[in-house]
């Protein structure tokens, strides 16, 4: 296949398209799926096939639409109308749409979402402009809204140094966390003298609540290796792997398929769209240790070995996957690259801020009206996120905090709510960008315990390797443990800080050095709760028990167990 | 190889491209106190006792796995670093159960010795005591997991110099356990060739030689850099049975 | 003289009694969940008893015949770990009661032997000891008014009350002991060299 085939392909599919009268596009992403959107589709289908429409409607299973709470979300698309968005259906709203909406161009009331919301007007759709739009396991879908498009272009008309350029002067930075400039890490592997290169797709999302990578990979796949494609052409690999979170079936099945279909057409594999390029793209499954998201023990994993950090540097960059340089990079930030090379770097420079560019991908969640996926420009404030993507706390309840970051992020407290949402700006408030995880806490949430919670989650995920993660995080965690059932004494929250600066400041990776995070910036911004725990052991916000005594107060408390026992 | 010059402790020192902090600052004199590091086996980076700080942002960085650059400012021994490391090795003490009076290697055990060497005379932390079994399967060595410390020296002496493999890590965090072939009993072991290296390299009363009673076992690490320097000088090396040259 | 907890880990026995004084310094021995070795390897510091005879005034010890602990105690040497509930009233007592609190001996500096019966828990450990033991069950039936109840872990002491000074060893040989206590005698600050540390 040659970029002419590609036009022809997409005029085709596009064509096709244009017959029905009206699209049903339903989503078959995680969220819906988990509330019944397969019986919803085939209620579609069926009321569809009742009414012998099948020449004027179409059912496409689609990907993630954003408002997940909502889900199952159908969007009805009528030639020469705007997009209609349904929530909560049901089967029987389902053939209800078809009927009145479909067929009669009624609309059914009781389950639309008002197209204004401010839910969708503040976002703005790059990476995930296909998403929920098209059918992630046809090929054609995606090449009728341009797929493939960008890499013709890079193939054809710049030279793998221009692209890395392009890349840079979009101002692109790492989608995982960290935020490292894009185009210069790919500028560095280019340059990394080897006659054998590798690129890596990080999609071993762990952080909890988290899930912007399996939403892109989910809904539109073939975006994501399109953006791994290119990066091979800019760095000079042959061979891509995408590692997917064993915990991401639906994900894994559609790069599959996925992966198939570009090969099949000549658009991945060798001689990529005719050039003398070649690129293969390989999945590999994680096995559920979170830090496998870290680059160098993802890369162990792909190797065969135990997934274990290993001392940087060397960087993947110059000694990477076998000993060669690799490319990492999140799947987000490969979800970045075909709009860059699209609409340029100078369009994409113009979306966020100074030293933030574009967009990020947020997954919304805990207390808020409207939780779900969303895609806002860098820059936009928190308030705009919570209270009008988010359409503020539920029930009348105040904001407390903004966890970001998952178990290497912090929370932000309401007076930074006006805070502009950039790397630098979450980071000088303690917590940081990460990979896009937003957990809203309304009054009802303690610190101490919300601590509690991430502190376990990276005690059950530290590798083992190095001590102060491995035994450090126990410890913190068990002092944690003990502020949250009362019985600590001043002495644990003394030990805990201790504890915190010399874990951040002696773990081998990424995750011993963020662990400590959470309990940094709930103890900054919320010490008052700490210490109300271990001082006059009560929990203002009703989570905590209180059921234990500091050791001293067991010699009335132990006797009066035992006799309540007997 | 290219001389470059390193400040250490406020002194300029000079090195070989290649070498490691560690290596640079053992050279000097200086005591680095390290646990997973041993002369001959490839770096680990784990037990993070030999961090120094480097540069004007004083970042922390392990020894043993940071190469020596031109122009580095390190500092050993600043009250940070010594905190630290004291803080180390009180957790390493808490994770599992390391009664020093009732163990083997009471009196020469290197855990114990980082431990008194560095001021630490109490752990402030929870003693995690968790419920570890012993392996006394093998008909020579046992593998009493109360001791291990997670090193994993074993497992590299007995991949990269004895080629054996026998040893690996299962699990993770806290729960980790150095096991042989996949987690069976070390005497029905079939890959372990019984050659006791991983007994000599173990710093604590971890692997021990059966029957070693309290403060009774004694423990060789010579021998490594003994077989390592033989091998490069093919000291051992045959053509059909006769001795070549190198040889002996 | 009164001194809030642990405020001033270097705290010293001469402290502020008139640098004239003939009096003596008020030394007590406590003994915890222990083997009471630690108080057989004090008395192993030989003939250096009869100085320090003529240093102190051993006002409690499981050597002398004092039924609580006194008032105004100079110093104490605690043998054990925190097992039960009496033993956690006698620390208390204990750390209100005195100026400097030494922990003596690893079972008081880590827990040690005693702290063995950690992976078992309590309810479990009594009735194997006393129900499915040897010998018959102790009359009265409930073992918490025949023996103080246990805590659920065993502790070391400063995980219950604030310690100015640690002499670790099982049991600290007399030497160590000697070092230690001519410190605390002569007012100064416990330093033990590096052998001196060792525990076990």
């Amino acid at each position: 296949m040659n970029r002419a085939d590609l036009q022809t392909m997409a005029q085709r599919e596009q064509e096709k398209q244009a017959r029905f009268q009206c699209r049903l596009l339903c989503c078959a992403s995680t969220p819906c799926l988990s509330s019944g959107g397969a019986a919803v589709q085939q209620a579609l289908q069926d009321a569809i096939k009742e009414s012998e429409a099948s020449a004027e409607v179409a059912v496409v299973s689609t990907g993630c639409m954003g408002p997940c709470s909502r889900g199952p979300v159908v969007t009805v698309q009528v030639q020469g109308e705007d997009d209609v968005y349904y929530e909560n259906v049901t089967p029987e709203t389902a053939r209800q749409i078809v009927a009145d909406h479909a067929l009669a161009g009624q609309p059914v009331q009781e389950k639309l979402l008002p197209s204004d919301l401010p839910f969708f007007a503040k976002q703005t759709k790059v990476v995930l402009s296909n998403s929920g739009l098209i059918d992630p396991e046809r090929l054609e879908d995606y090449v009728a809204r341009g797929g493939y498009l960008a890499l013709a272009y890079a193939l054809r008309e710049m030279t793998p140094e221009e692209v890395c350029v392009e890349i840079s002067q979009s101002g692109l930075r790492g989608r995982g966390g960290a935020g490292y400039p894009t185009g210069l890490k790919w500028d560095l592997v280019r340059k990394a003298p080897s006659d054998k290169k590798y690129v890596v797709a990080n999609g071993d999302e762990g952080d909890p609540g988290a899930y912007m990578d399996r939403t892109l990979m989910e809904s539109d796949p073939h975006r994501v290796l399109e953006g791994m494609a290119i990066a091979g052409y800019a760095v000079g690999a042959e061979q891509g792997f995408i590692y997917v979170r064993g915990e991401y079936p639906v994900a894994a099945k559609r790069l599959e398929r996925a992966i198939r279909a570009a090969e099949r057409r000549g658009l991945l594999g060798s001689r990529v769209l005719d050039s003398s390029f070649s690129f293969r793209i390989d999945i590999r499954i994680g096995a559920g240790a979170f830090v496998c998201g870290e680059e160098t023990a993802l890369m162990a994993s792909i190797m065969g070995r135990r997934g274990q950090p290993v001392p940087r540097p060397p960087y993947p960059a110059q000694s990477g996957l076998w000993g060669h340089p690799t490319l990492i990079n999140n799947v987000e930030t490969f979800g970045n690259i075909v709009p860059i090379i699209e609409h340029g770097a100078q369009w994409y420079a113009g979306i966020g801020t100074e030293k933030s560019k574009g967009t990020k991908i947020f997954a919304l969640a805990g207390k808020v009206e409207n939780t779900g996926l969303i895609e806002v420009p860098m820059g936009i404030t928190l308030r705009e996120i919570v209270f009008d993507i988010g359409g503020g706390i539920p029930d009348g309840r105040e904001f407390k905090a903004a966890q970001t970051g998952g178990p290497s992020g912090g929370c932000i407290p309401p007076q930074f709510l006006d805070t502009k949402v950039d790397y630098e700006s979450l980071k000088a408030l303690g917590s940081i960008m990460g990979s896009g995880g937003l957990i809203v806490m309304d009054d009802q949430s303690c610190m101490p315990d919300v601590a509690k919670f991430f502190m376990e989650f990276c005690m059950d995920e530290s590798c083992g390797k190095c001590v102060p993660c491995r035994v450090g995080t126990v410890q913190m965690y068990r002092i944690l443990q003990r502020i949250t059932d009362g019985s600590a004494t001043l002495q644990d929250l003394e030990n805990l800080e201790d504890l915190c600066t010399m874990v951040r400041e002696t773990s081998l990776c990424g995750l011993g050095q963020s662990a400590p995070n959470p309990v940094l910036s709930t103890l900054k911004y919320f010490r008052n709760e700490y210490e109300d725990h271990i001082e006059r052991r009560t929990c203002e916000a009703g989570v905590c028990e209180m059921t234990e005594v500091p050791v001293m107060a067991l010699v009335e408390e132990l006797p009066r167990r035992i006799r309540a026992a007997a | 190889m290219a001389v470059i010059t390193v400040t250490i402790n406020d002194e300029l020192v000079s090195g070989r491209t290649g070498q490691s902090l560690l290596e640079l600052v053992r050279e000097r004199g200086i005591d680095l106190p390290t646990l997973c590091h041993l002369d001959g086996l490839e770096e680990r980076g784990g037990c993070r006792l030999c961090m120094v700080e480097v540069g004007a942002t004083n970042r922390l960085a392990a020894a043993c796995v940071t190469p020596a650059q031109e122009g580095m400012v390190i500092y050993t021994h600043s009250e940070r670093l010594v905190r630290y490391r004291r803080m180390i090795l009180e957790l390493l003490f808490a994770e599992r159960n390391h009664v020093c009076a009732v163990c083997v290697m009471n009196g020469r055990c290197e855990l114990q010795r980082e431990a008194y060497t560095i001021g630490m005379d109490h752990v402030r932390y929870d003693y995690l005591t968790p419920d570890l079994p012993m392996d006394a399967s093998h008909e020579r060595f046992v593998i009493d997991h109360n001791r291990c410390i997670l090193c994993t020296r074993c497992v590299r002496v007995c991949d990269s110099v004895e080629g054996a493999h026998t040893w690996d890590v299962m699990g993770r965090g806290v729960n980790c356990r150095v096991i042989t072939d996949l987690h069976q009993p070390w005497g029905s072991s079939r890959s372990c060739t019984s050659c006791g290296k991983c007994v000599q390299v173990c710093p604590t009363g971890a692997l021990h030689a059966k029957g070693s009673s309290v403060a009774e076992m004694v423990k060789h690490h010579d021998f490594l850099q003994w077989i390592l320097d033989g091998r490069e000088k093919k000291q051992w090396a045959t053509r059909n049975g006769d001795p070549v040259e190198g040889g002996r | 003289m009164t001194q809030s907890k642990s405020e001033n880990p270097k705290k010293t026995a001469g402290g502020k009694k008139g640098q004239g004084s003939t009096q003596k310094v008020r030394l007590a021995t406590v003994w915890l969940g222990g083997c009471s070795g630690c108080h057989m390897s004090f008395l192993d510091l030989d003939e250096r008893l009869i100085d320090l005879a003529a240093a102190v005034d051993l006002v409690y010890s499981p050597i002398a015949d004092v039924k609580t602990f006194p008032e105004d105690v100079d110093v104490v040497l605690v043998e054990g770990a925190v097992a039960n509930v009496d033993h956690l009233e006698l620390a208390e007592q204990l750390r209100e009661r005195s100026k400097i609190v030494v922990s003596f001996g690893d079972c008081a500096v880590t827990g040690n032997v005693t702290s063995l019966r950690n992976k078992i828990p309590v309810d479990d450990l009594l009735t194997k000891v006393y129900h499915e033991g040897p010998g018959a069950v102790p009359r009265g039936g409930e073992t918490d008014k025949v023996v103080p109840a246990l805590i659920p872990r065993v502790l070391p002491l400063h995980q219950v009350i604030p310690v100015d000074a640690f002499i670790p060893g099982c049991p600290p040989d007399p030497e160590r002991i000697w070092t230690a206590v001519s410190a605390l005698l002569a007012g100064e600050p416990v330093v033990l060299e590096d052998r001196m540390r060792k525990f076990g």
